[in-house]
């Protein structure tokens, strides 16, 4: 009747039986900083009811802040994984000077504060601007202060999570099985598709994902490039400001606990694409 | 049909000749897109800040209002960082090397606040500790304690969007390595806090470490949850990033470059540093990959 394999044994509870420091803490610090906060944005959030909650979900300037924030995040996050896997490959795969520069400067938009990287941003893109005077002259778009503005900024903060979830598995590939693919007779395109690429997916996707959740919940370095226009250019996080400052607390929370919703699915997809990726790399070696 | 070997010469031939140009290529590209992407205002940064030469700079570091938001970024910094370090510590010896029920649901929760933004955070201070219509308004006045617009709620803001960080780098490690050390420890007679401070830490400093300067990093530049809460009065509860923002939009783009100097200027620091250490780990897993052999 012993079911359970005495080796694995029943899976202990996430506290000790005498509650030791560590857990003590633990559930200590992440009830009152994280899970109280939490509870009592739901409480909240389902105090306004569904019909008014439903209501302020959709209203049209609500809905038209998630076409802005989610639609130009896809955008800016899926360019990056197409220049993320070119700047990995630049990394790992040739030697060139300034190499080192180049890798540093991967991370500074983690390091960099988003209302200095705003600030930058909104004046290299604006009409006497660095970039944004000749784009001004060559195209007659202005980039500060309208929707590409945002999609700029977007680009810029989440451009470090692909490069940094491909490199690894870049550098873990065998090169003999590209080796042994060019022997077979493909040529460097075919290889590409067909041997490296669908190893590197997954990391791609994982990267694209993070970047994506990270550019809709971006809020400081685009709200310094957008001109905050309902249904122009004003993102979701900017909304809920919005809702605070006239002091709609109710749309305000609604709101909040549309972006917690979509915070927790994005959680458990880049969860589930990670897991993902460490099966295909553990079948690969 | 399988290929002929002359074939296959011929079209590694092909690639050959595509190889130099294509090489070449990708990083040309790859220096080209980070360059417009991200070097450029890291440049106009420093130039826009030095755009009225070195003496406006200095006299707009001056400024009263500067000076106390930077006093108050230090401040809540200060003391943000060692509880979360206190935290992560503490998660990270609970957690790391043992399997339990919902570990991977523990570990999703303490990587929230990565994926949550940084106004959804500030919102949900807002709703537990509005002095009007908040959660807790009832604890507040009867105690007399202030949390929003004010010290505590900017601290408690800081220390939600940053806490995750050092967890994140120590468990990894932790995981990596076994219960050796440790019950080596205890079997010699070592208290549960001996274990931890000259077995557990040592054996984690670097990673450590790692956590802190991101943690730091991220705790003197947060501005979304921070601008919520504090209601980003001038000269009171006012962080430097705030202040950054607020001069913009004023028209004072000396003051805010000058401000965004020092940030950007902390956050190279943080980088060269994070680099540094990064070397350091690497070396020591080298020396212990040499000694296992």
């Amino acid at each position: 009747m012993t079911s359970v394999s005495p080796s694995r044994g029943r899976l202990a509870w996430p506290f000790d039986r005498r509650l030791s420091w560590p857990w003590t803490i633990t559930w200590t610090y992440l009830g009152l900083v994280l899970l109280l906060p939490l509870a009592g944005l739901l409480i909240r959030a389902a105090g306004v009811g569904p019909r008014g909650f439903w209501e302020a979900a959709t209203s049209p300037v609500a809905l038209s802040s998630y076409a802005v924030s989610f639609g130009l995040a896809a955008a800016a996050s899926l360019l990056n994984g197409v220049f993320g896997l070119l700047i990995a490959w630049a990394l790992i795969r040739s030697r060139f000077p300034g190499q080192r520069l180049l890798d540093a400067l991967i991370d500074l938009p983690f390091a960099l504060p988003t209302a200095v990287a705003g600030l930058a941003l909104s004046y290299v893109y604006s009409p006497e601007g660095w970039l944004g005077a000749p784009i001004l002259k060559a195209t007659g778009l202005k980039v500060s202060f309208t929707s590409l503005g945002v999609a700029v900024a977007m680009l810029f903060i989440s451009l470090p999570f692909v490069v940094r979830m491909v490199e690894p598995v870049l550098r873990s590939l065998e090169r003999e099985q590209e080796e042994a693919s060019w022997c077979l007779g493909a040529n460097s395109t075919q290889t590409f598709l067909r041997v490296v690429l669908p190893q590197l997916m997954p990391a791609i996707l994982a990267g694209v994902a993070q970047g994506f959740s990270r550019a809709v919940g971006e809020y400081g370095s685009v709200v310094m490039i957008s001109s905050n226009m309902p249904f122009r250019d004003l993102i979701t996080p900017t909304l809920i400001v919005q809702y605070l400052e006239e002091y709609d607390i109710a749309a305000a929370t609604v709101v909040g606990a549309v972006m917690l919703l979509f915070s927790l699915i994005s959680l458990v997809v880049i969860n589930a694409l990670q897991v993902w990726g460490q099966r295909y790399q553990g079948r690969a070696s | 049909m399988p290929p002929t070997p002359q074939s296959a010469g011929r079209r590694s031939g092909v690639t050959r000749d595509h190889g130099p140009w294509l090489a070449a290529l990708i990083p040309a590209l790859a220096c080209l897109y980070v360059g417009v992407v991200i070097l450029m205002p890291a440049l106009a940064v420093v130039v826009q800040a030095f755009a009225k030469g070195i003496g406006v700079f200095l006299e707009n570091l001056r400024s009263a209002e500067l000076l106390s938001a930077l006093r108050l970024t230090l401040i809540a910094t200060a003391i943000a960082v060692p509880f979360n370090a206190t935290f992560g510590l503490a998660a990270a010896t609970a957690i790391a090397r043992r399997r339990f029920r919902g570990k991977a649901l523990l570990l999703s929760l303490i990587d929230l606040p990565f994926s949550i933004s940084p106004v959804v955070v500030g919102l949900m201070l807002v709703l537990l500790y509005s002095p009007s219509n908040g959660l807790l308004a009832p604890l507040l006045e009867s105690t007399g304690w202030k949390v929003l617009f004010s010290v505590p709620g900017i601290v408690l803001a800081t220390i939600i969007v940053t806490f995750p960080f050092m967890a994140r780098e120590v468990i990894p490690l932790l995981e990596e390595e076994g219960w050796d050390q440790e019950e080596a420890a205890r079997t010699l007679g070592a208290s549960d806090w001996q274990v931890f401070w000259k077995v557990t830490l040592p054996s984690v400093r670097w990673a450590a470490l790692y956590g802190l300067i991101l943690t730091t990093a991220r705790a003197l530049g947060e501005f979304g949850a921070v601008s919520v809460v504090s209601g980003n009065i001038r000269g009171q509860t006012q962080t430097l990033p705030l202040f950054v923002e607020d001069a913009y939009k004023q028209y004072n783009s000396e003051q805010a470059f000058g401000a965004a100097l020092i940030l950007a200027g902390v956050a190279v620091v943080s980088l060269l540093l994070k680099i540094a250490v990064e070397r350091l780990i690497d070396r020591n897993r080298g020396g212990v990959k040499e000694g296992d052999d």
